[in-house]
């Protein structure tokens, strides 16, 4: 599974690529687990695009999960952003939108999570 | 051929329909008939089923207690929830309380929703009666008898008048009885549950419930998807949303719909049935999960569909 990410000031914006399937969940267990662990300097949330993320499995959500676990034990948030349709009618039906804050794109998710980190997303944009 | 019939569907705790309950669907059934006539009682029962299972019916409130018929004269029960009581009336209604039946009862367990029915079970009361009670638990009797027990119940168990006998499963093991080929299968539960499949010539059944499938653990996953492959009926305890069996109900030993899904597609299954419903969801909560669930199924298909119903008291299902 192909996975990117760039830092924003205290917020990094991830991209994971695909489906999220079993065998991939533990891709992106992995992908995570650095960003995750970051300690210095700290992260105040994690955004997650998944706008290119075409299916995600209860694997792939459970990992989403205990990611979020893992920063809000940090004062810390995640956030996704962008779903398609088809992960957005997977996260309904599994309720992650309930627990999972989503939101319509990145731009709109680092609004609710850094101002700070938002100039600069719109900086690297302009 | 196999034929499986439910007399109690819910999760942890009995529940009844309420007042307003009843009003809601009255108001709904009323609605959809405004300006249609109907020219004789056959059209109009055409009419009420047409109405779906939250307008025209309900899902029920009895705990887990379902019969597998297989063409023998015994009969077979799994577990021993509030729904054996209907099951009992039925039993001797047909019978006669002088003819006496066989029953075997395999349990997943012995908490409290699912033995709670068995003081109610009148057959239990009637010399003359057999109850094989079938688990794996070592304390299988002990739960039965407590139950019964001064101050919680007013008939001691020793006052029941059938042959009653425990008899301990293994996993691991093959038993043949009451014409069916049973296996069990340890689950993760509070103090252990078991799983069963019964089989009986091609078709075969797997009862699973009050068991939480993580899928975690890949080799865990194989067990269970071996356990459950190219079973024609898999009736499923889903009693959670996925996100809640992960977040707030971790480790509660409960599965969801969408796990329940995944495994039986991994196994090959033809039929999800919804079970173990649980008791704070109404007809229509219980009628948008099965809908979001078949549309999990659809989004997720790769081989052969798999049928997807959610259980209700009095349904039966043919194999």
């Amino acid at each position: 599974m192909d996975f990117s990410s760039q830092r924003f000031v205290d917020v990094v914006v991830a991209v994971p690529v695909g489906q999220i399937d079993h065998p991939n969940a533990e891709s992106l267990k992995q992908a995570l687990a650095p960003i995750l662990d970051a300690t210095v300097p700290p992260i105040g949330a994690l955004v997650l695009d998944f706008s290119r993320v075409t299916y995600i499995s209860s694997m792939g959500l459970r990992v989403l999960l205990v990611a979020a676990k893992q920063m809000r034990a940090c004062n810390a948030r995640i956030a996704i952003a962008s779903l398609q349709p088809v992960v957005g009618e997977i996260f309904a039906i599994a309720r992650f939108n309930h627990v999972l804050e989503v939101f319509t794109d990145v731009r709109t998710a680092l609004e609710h999570v850094s101002g700070p980190a938002l100039a600069a997303f719109d900086a690297a944009a302009a | 051929m196999m034929r499986i019939r439910f007399w109690g569907t819910r999760g942890s705790l009995p529940v009844a329909l309420t007042a307003s309950g009843v009003r809601d669907k009255v108001i709904t059934a009323l609605r959809a008939a405004d300006g249609k006539s109907f020219a004789s009682d056959a059209d109009l029962e055409t009419f009420v089923d047409g109405l779906g299972q939250t307008v025209a019916g309900s899902y029920g409130g009895h705990t887990s207690c379902v019969e597998i018929e297989s063409g023998g004269s015994d009969y077979v029960l799994c577990d021993l929830g509030t729904g054996v009581r209907p099951f009992g009336q039925k039993a001797l209604a047909r019978h006669g309380a002088a003819a006496p039946q066989t029953y075997h009862v395999f349990m997943s367990h012995v908490h409290w929703d699912h033995i709670m029915g068995f003081p109610f079970f009148t057959p239990a009361y009637i010399p003359g009666n057999r109850i094989r009670i079938y688990g794996g638990h070592e304390e299988l009797e002990q739960a039965f008898r407590r139950q019964q027990a001064a101050p919680s119940f007013p008939v001691d168990f020793e006052a029941l008048g059938a042959d009653i006998e425990f008899v301990h499963l293994h996993p691991g093991r093959q038993y043949d009885i009451a014409g069916l080929q049973v296996n069990l299968m340890l689950q993760r539960h509070a103090g252990d549950s078991f799983g069963y499949r019964f089989s009986a010539g091609s078709r075969s059944v797997i009862y699973t419930t009050d068991s939480e499938h993580t899928l975690e653990d890949a080799k865990e996953t194989g067990i269970y998807v071996n356990f459950f492959r190219d079973a024609d009926l898999v009736i499923f305890d889903a009693m959670y949303s996925l996100a809640d069996t992960i977040s707030v109900k971790a480790d509660w030993g409960h599965s969801s719909n969408i796990v329940g899904v995944e495994l039986c597609q991994l196994a090959g299954a033809r039929q999800l049935c919804l079970f173990h419903h649980e008791p704070i969801h109404g007809d229509a909560a219980i009628e948008r999960i099965l809908a979001e669930t078949r549309r999990y199924e659809e989004i997720t298909r790769s081989g052969q569909p798999l049928l997807v119903t959610a259980a209700y008291d009095g349904m039966e299902i043919e194999l």
